[in-house]
């Protein structure tokens, strides 16, 4: 059995572009005209015609609903396969109204290459742009143009070169550049397939050739591996992890890690059913079906890698997506989100803003309405396992569904957003906790308060260590156990190491969570003033000691933290000297349940940390910590048993 | 990975993603080459295992060699073989004269539906192909069908990236089709591969043979000389009549099988 014996491995085309822009008809004529129409099927195509009165219609030969016909509009997306001298061909072709574009989707998102039609007469239009711009988020980058109805137009050279100069400047500012626009006349055949006397102005190729210029894609095994489980199945004595390869390859003896349960084991077999010997190693877009050594338990879901190039693993990320439902998209809805083999309820954070697609223009928005497209953040309760689309676009891109629907697509990009694998890894073993012998609240009785992490976040400039310092000061001066732990201070020892990527900043605090837990541990009210703007980042920082944690949210408008600019930051970062920046080029995620909101934007610093005052009174007073029996020396609402300070 | 591997690896992605999905899942089996290559790709899939039960919609008319196969196979292979037949129809006399749509409706459309309700599939595996015929060419690999099995072919879900309909409402039941991508002769290009079993009908005799399966009244043999698996590969290199020619159901009307397909025929 050689692989001739398989038989040639089509290229599949996509036919898009704006309604009656022609579309139906040049693919009637791409299979007319190279010899792939069965036999019979013109004549039936005449008889449907003749009864309907009209002249002969070539999109009857994909329009296969009588409603289509009837209407004289593609409905649904349709295949057919023809051949050239060169290869074999599946035309796709899509609908071009507005109102069908999810069938547009569900036939340009498989597709190699995509012919773009545009009328000459008509030149760029709405669904050209929207097409154009959503092949590139379906990942279809090889485009070709055809300018058709060149006959409505005389065969202009001059109207063709308008044509070609609009849409060229389009797909150019959306990164495509398209292989070739031919001038074309699909009802008249010319540049289809044949040579046409019209236009011997047009030297290049024809829509067929067009065609056969193409490049077969390959699957992508030279990406990092990408497993996704699709099922774990036990019929008989073996435990088979099956699922396809998205990208990548693996052999028997590699180690695989599952992400984002984390765990590892061997493959000590790739099983078939059927096949002359057991395969040792399997590629990129194969079905399979793999045994383990470790009967470690994983289930669909998971993505195995190898260890050095694992997934990222986080619980938000951002995407852009075209939305198909049809109730709108807005912030704080919650849909169903399924990549790869994955499925995880997301909440929509944000929306950045909602691009037009016919302009380019971006505007801001509370929601995405049908068949728009928008930049978005969408966050999971748990841990995700993905890839930004860039790097490997068959696990970095998503569906949402609502209901029972899927109403909508995505591409997923990380910018501004840590990887957390490193924040959730323990790497070190042989560690064992060691119980202290004098516990904590045994400390808040000597201290005559109870102690805990003051956790500030908000923007640069907003007052975090302004407001810290006083706090501090004034709390020390009542006779607490306080302390301080600034952000530029940790940078200076603690984490001198790191730098300001997402990854950095998450691992710095990290570090400061885990400091602040122990000062907490050992009696202290401990201060932390940090921008910390990931929401993750706190909510682990909250996870080490939930009890004893507070977030308070010191919140100002970003034009009054820039006017502010105590440090000239933002000064730098507008001129593009600082390349990551709160606020600016990066995002910040305000607390949802912060257990305090001072708003430096409104009240002076003598409220805001009068206010704090009063919170740590409340909070953690000593009234309650009395053993049994004892007299509480404190009335309650009010911290007591000062110890007098040393001075 | 050659084109077979390809097509072959697609459908088993396709069929593991069906199995998962519903509780409820069983497979149309024709007894014609399709169904029988996808019998062998659902082995493929389940590592020799055939997990759900196998359903053939009897009319009574089939031609004789079909039965006598699908008996001999059914027990060769192990299968959970469901027959389904709407005896209702039959003993009031219903056959092909009755007019060939109205006879398909009654024996394989409604046949279809009661053994669904009778056993309570939600998810049918079904071997059509989009090279077929104008609206299998339409089709989604996870169709979606309504209350009464209805096909709604002008509001069909989106369906990109192999994210497939997996969620659908109480009630409804939803047609897989892991054979879409196929063409004819890739079908008989993995028959001959594999070595899977067909019926004797598809290789020439007396200088006919049959393209297409169905009931014997409706389904006419073509002119051919094509008596082995590489010589009817040969022939479909370089034919151009269409598969279905033979089916004479397909030709009561412009839109007979259209019709057909949107009451919930196969």
């Amino acid at each position: 059995m050689t692989d001739r014996d398989a038989g040639a491995q089509p290229l599949k085309i996509v036919i898009v572009g704006h309604v009656d822009h022609g579309k139906s008809t040049l693919v009637g004529r791409l299979i007319h005209d190279t010899g792939s129409l069965p036999e019979g099927k013109f004549e039936a195509i005449q008889a449907m015609c003749q009864r309907r009165g009209m002249p002969f219609e070539w999109a009857f030969l994909m329009d296969a609903l009588k409603s289509e016909r009837d209407q004289g509009v593609t409905i649904d997306t349709a295949q057919i396969w023809f051949s050239t001298d060169t290869r074999k061909y599946v035309l796709i072709d899509a609908p071009g109204h507005k109102e069908f574009l999810k069938n547009m989707v569900s036939g340009a998102a498989s597709a190699d290459a995509a012919l773009l039609v545009i009328d000459a007469e008509e030149g760029v239009r709405e669904q050209s742009r929207r097409h154009g711009y959503l092949l590139h988020l379906l990942g279809v980058s090889q485009v070709a143009v055809a300018v058709n109805k060149m006959d409505l137009v005389g065969y202009s050279q001059e109207r063709f070169a308008e044509v070609e100069r609009e849409i060229r400047a389009y797909l150019g500012e959306i990164g495509v550049t398209p292989t070739h626009v031919v001038p074309v006349s699909a009802r008249a055949g010319g540049h289809v397939v044949n040579a046409a006397p019209e236009m011997r102005w047009y030297h290049g190729p024809s829509v067929v050739e067009t065609l056969d210029l193409f490049e077969a894609p390959l699957p992508p095994t030279d990406l990092p591996l990408r497993f996704p489980v699709q099922d774990v199945y036990k019929f008989d004595d073996r435990r088979i992890i099956a699922g396809r390869i998205e990208s990548g390859r693996l052999k028997v003896g590699d180690t695989l890690l599952f992400s984002p349960s984390n765990k590892t084991a061997t493959v000590t077999g790739i099983e078939g059913w059927n096949v002359s010997a057991p395969a040792i190693s399997a590629g990129a877009g194969q079905s399979v079906g793999v045994m383990l050594d470790e009967q470690i338990f994983v289930e669909r879901g998971e993505v195995a890698s190898h260890l050095d190039q694992p997934p990222i693993e986080t619980n938000v990320f951002r995407a852009r997506l075209f939305w198909l439902g049809k109730r709108p998209l807005r912030v704080g809805n919650r849909y169903l989100l399924k990549v790869a083999t994955a499925r995880h309820l997301v909440e929509v954070q944000q929306i950045e803003k909602v691009v037009d697609t016919t302009d380019l223009s971006s505007a801001e928005s509370e929601d995405v309405g049908r068949n728009a497209v928008a930049e978005v953040v969408l966050r999971s309760r748990g841990m995700l396992a993905l890839d930004e689309f860039r790097a490997a676009p068959r696990t970095g891109r998503f569906v949402l569904i609502e209901d029972y629907d899927i109403v909508g697509g995505g591409i997923i990009g990380m910018e501004g957003y840590p990887d957390q694998r490193h924040a959730l890894t323990v790497k070190s073993t042989n560690i064992f906790n060691v119980e202290h012998r004098i516990t904590t609240p045994a400390r808040w009785r000597v201290n005559g308060h109870k102690s805990g992490v003051i956790w500030l976040t908000g923007l640069s400039g907003a007052g975090k260590t302004t407001l810290s310092l006083e706090m501090e000061r004034q709390l020390f001066l009542k006779g607490y156990q306080v302390y301080v732990i600034d952000g530029d201070n940790v940078r200076h020892g603690l984490s001198a190491d790191l730098a300001f990527s997402p990854e950095d900043r998450a691992e710095n605090i990290r570090r400061v969570s885990e400091v602040a837990a122990l000062f907490a541990d050992a009696g202290f009210i401990v201060i932390t003033a940090f921008i910390s703007p990931y929401r993750s980042d706190r909510d682990r920082a909250r996870a080490i000691r939930p009890d004893m944690f507070h977030e308070i949210y010191v919140k100002a408008d970003l034009d009054v933290c820039e006017q502010r600019d105590p440090k000239g930051l933002y000064k730098k970062a507008r001129r593009g000297e600082i390349e990551v920046f709160t606020g600016i080029t990066a995002p910040y995620e305000a607390p949802e349940k912060a257990e305090l909101v001072v708003d430096t934007g409104k009240s002076g610093v003598g409220d805001c940390v009068g206010a704090l005052l009063d919170y740590v009174e409340r909070n953690f007073a000593a009234a309650d910590l009395q053993r049994p029996g004892e007299q509480a020396e404190a009335k309650p609402g009010a911290p007591a048993t000062r110890r007098a300070s040393t001075f | 990975m050659n084109h077979l591997d390809a097509l072959e690896s697609q459908s088993i992605y396709i069929l593991r993603e069906a199995f998962r999905t519903f509780d409820k899942l069983g497979m149309l089996w024709s007894i014609g080459k399709d169904s029988n290559a996808l019998l062998w790709l659902v082995r493929k899939a389940f590592f020799g295992h055939v997990p759900f039960p196998v359903i053939h919609i009897d009319t009574s008319y089939k031609i004789p060699e079909m039965i006598a196969f699908r008996d001999r196979m059914a027990k060769e292979w192990g299968l959970d073989l469901i027959i389904g037949q709407n005896t209702e129809a039959l003993a009031a006399g219903m056959n092909h004269t009755k007019g060939r749509v109205t006879c398909c409706t009654a024996l394989k459309t409604e046949g279809l539906k009661a053994t669904v309700e009778k056993h309570g599939f939600t998810g049918i595996i079904a071997g059509i192909r989009r090279d077929e015929e104008g609206t299998r060419s339409k089709e989604r690999v996870f169709s979606p069908r309504g209350q009464n099995a209805e096909w709604d072919f002008r509001d069909q879900p989106p369906e990109f990236w192999d994210q497939f309909k997996t969620d659908f409402a109480p009630g409804t039941h939803v047609r897989v089709h892991p054979l879409l991508h196929w063409t004819e002769v890739d079908v008989w290009r993995y028959i001959r591969r594999e070595n899977i079993p067909v019926v004797e009908l598809y290789f020439s005799r007396n200088g006919k043979r049959y393209r297409s399966l169905g009931c014997a009244p409706c389904t006419a043999p073509i002119e051919s000389r094509a008596a082995t698996v590489d010589e009817i590969i040969d022939e479909l290199e370089s034919t151009r009549t269409s598969e279905r020619a033979g089916r004479a159901q397909d030709k009561e009307a412009e839109d007979a099988f259209e019709r057909l397909r949107a009451e919930g025929y196969m």
